[in-house]
């Protein structure tokens, strides 16, 4: 079943995109927007399963930095970087599937779920903080304790690793792969797995008694999730060229979870914008030091829950409409008065 | 022998030690059903108090006990009657709030301490045990946390106020109809829950270097401890922080303390997973 939506849908993404990925290094420099883009896929990756899967995950650090670590110990020991990529994308996909298989062929719901991919990320977190002896080996790379793993194959073309791709190059590369990941988000709602994972976000018992197998289906979505996040936190790598057990902190869960409630939960493209916005807010705030960052970001989580839990894109979306809404088409037009001037938008 | 004895001393530290610092969270959480991220920077907090206190000439005993328990009481009270009441039954609500919060105090405190680690001396000296050398203030951690841990079962068994304290969460609107009021009822409890936790920052301060950030490793601990306990509050408190102290204190004497940290960590993830209600859902079914 294709509905006649989706080629206008990817058209208009594309065109959207084409035009900011041209527009913005205009205003900000290119450096800063390519670790925008990676948050923002970041965002997209908890946006789809939170959003749509209606899990909640507060380890979705551990898969970004599970992706980073990955491809820069893969690029240590094959001195290139195509199949690194490959296995930053695959690794944290497994990973996830091990522990959600674990979770939902479990039973765990919400606040168990939660603590449990809390403690998860807190173990990788305490791990990758204690490998800093000689002992800590994996092939060629040092995991090298709280320092991190620098001085790793960043990303080159495929089969010439000498020909890297970096700068603005890379800046294009992350938007393309953002915009990829983006797609392919949207074909997965409009598909049926998608429908269906929205149903059993909606209500978990009712999908399962019309025989679909839920613990499965969220498997795959929790999975998928972290494929994304992978992704990110391989780009992530090759943009800041080092990874640091920081990657798992908790800090940075937590990040994650702003970004998708202040864009705006069961939106796609909340996320992306509530991770790029929040993070370039970070970046300017680092600036100055008359407010520390955490007392913004923690102050923006409470005001959003309490005041406008649904998110900025729910907000933006009915704006929008109220711009464009087409005066009605009636032949009984009503006099224009004071209170018509909100939706003038048409004239 | 004394390596016996001091393992032994070491794991009702352990014990002790969680007991502590998931008690206000027993409280806030396993009572109220209110997922408070904050409960590390409320702990946090309590020992900030103690040393400014501690700072400023008051003695340390009535500072611990006294002092901090009051300083985040209040500061618990505040933010139940601004964020909290407003999110009640809100379980993901509640707990992105808190979140936010916890951010909040890191930078507020990070701006009026900053960054560094502050602390202060253990008031109890150590003592030679054989050839082992055992803190003394150990003791002074595993007789408060049996206090309290007593304290809050004659409270909460015994007393009226306890009694309607645990009928309102049971049931607000019973609650209600027999006349009590149950916003005051929740705004209390919370402030309680807080008062706790403030305190054991507060104990747990001398043997830690607190900084601004130190709330976080509490957290976790505190959470799997509470949720691993299941629905009996104190019963289910004593049981899984002796579960987890016994396992921790074994890892890090058979190999190191991060091992320790970690296998702690591991054994909370298999106990949720064979028990997802926790122990006391099968053990010690009818206590409290």
């Amino acid at each position: 079943m294709r509905d006649a939506g989706w080629g206008r849908e990817l058209t208009g993404t594309l065109v959207v995109a084409a035009c900011a990925v041209g527009v913005l290094p205009m205003l900000v420099s290119t450096y800063t927007l390519t670790v925008l883009i990676i948050y923002g896929m970041l965002g997209l990756s908890l946006g789809l399963v939170w959003g749509f899967g209606g899990i909640l995950c507060f380890g979705q650090a551990a898969f970004f930095g599970l992706g980073a670590y990955t491809y820069a110990i893969a690029a240590i020991n094959f001195g290139e970087s195509t199949v690194p990529m490959l296995l930053a994308v695959a690794v944290p996909a497994g990973f996830a599937a091990v522990l959600g298989a674990m979770l939902f062929y479990g039973r765990l719901t919400d606040v168990y779920l939660g603590v449990i991919t809390l403690v998860v990320t807190l173990i990788l977190h305490r791990f990758m903080n204690a490998t800093a002896g000689s002992e800590y080996v994996i092939g060629n790379a040092r995991l090298g304790g709280f320092n991190g793993i620098p001085g790793f194959q960043t990303l080159n073309v495929p089969g010439d690793p000498s020909a890297y791709v970096w700068g603005e190059s890379f800046y294009y590369f992350s938007a393309v792969c953002l915009l990829l990941a983006y797609l392919l988000v949207s074909a997965v709602l409009r598909s049926s797995f998608g429908r269906i994972a929205v149903g059993i976000r909606e209500n978990e018992t009712r999908a399962a008694l019309m025989g679909y197998d839920v613990p499965a289906r969220k498997t795959v979505m929790f999975a998928a999730g972290a494929a994304i996040a992978g992704l990110a936190g391989a780009l992530f790598a090759n943009w800041a060229e080092i990874v640091t057990p920081r990657l798992f902190s908790l800090s940075q869960s937590a990040d994650i979870i702003i970004w998708c409630i202040v864009g705006g939960l069961g939106t796609r493209i909340g996320p992306v914008l509530g991770a790029a916005g929040l993070s370039y807010l970070k970046f300017l705030l680092g600036q100055q030091d008359l407010l520390h960052n955490s007392v913004v970001s923690g102050a923006i989580l409470v005001l959003f829950v309490l005041f406008l839990p649904g998110g900025i894109a729910p907000v933006l979306a009915n704006a929008w409409r109220l711009v464009t809404r087409r005066r009605p088409r009636s032949r009984y037009r009503r006099p224009r008065g004071p209170r018509s001037s909100l939706a003038s938008g048409d004239a | 022998m004394d390596l016996v004895l001091v393992i032994v001393v070491e794991v009702l530290y352990a014990i002790g030690a969680l007991v502590l610092i998931s008690a206000g969270l027993a409280v806030i959480f396993g009572m109220m059903r209110v997922i408070n991220l904050a409960h590390g920077e409320f702990m946090m907090l309590g020992g900030y108090a103690t040393i400014t206190a501690v700072d400023l000439g008051v003695n340390v005993f009535l500072a611990m006990l006294v002092l901090a328990p009051a300083v985040v009481g209040v500061l618990g009270l505040a933010v139940e009657r601004l964020v909290i009441r407003h999110l009640y039954g809100r379980l993901i609500d509640t707990m992105l709030a808190t979140w936010g919060l916890s951010l909040l105090f890191i930078g507020i405190v990070t701006m009026l301490f900053g960054n560094t680690t502050t602390g202060i001396s253990t008031p109890i000296p150590g003592f030679a045990l054989g050839d082992y050398q055992v803190n003394g203030y150990n003791f002074f951690i595993v007789l408060v946390a049996a206090v309290l841990l007593l304290l809050m079962l004659a409270v909460l068994r015994s007393t009226r106020s306890g009694l309607i304290a645990r009928g309102t969460m049971q049931h607000s609107h019973m609650a209600a109809s027999l006349g009590y009021n149950p916003d005051r009822i929740y705004m209390l409890t919370f402030a309680c829950g807080s008062a706790l936790s403030g305190l054991a920052g507060a104990v747990l301060a001398p043997l830690v270097g607190l900084v601004p950030t130190s709330g976080g490793a509490y957290i976790a601990k505190a959470f799997i401890t509470v949720i691993a306990g299941g629905p009996a509050l104190i019963a289910g408190l004593a049981s899984s922080a002796g579960v987890f102290g016994l396992i921790n204190q074994i890892f890090s004497f058979a190999v190191s303390p991060v091992v320790g940290e970690v296998a702690l960590l591991v054994a909370a993830v298999i106990l949720l997973r064979l028990l997802p209600r926790g122990i006391t859902d099968r053990l010690f079914r009818e206590s409290l």
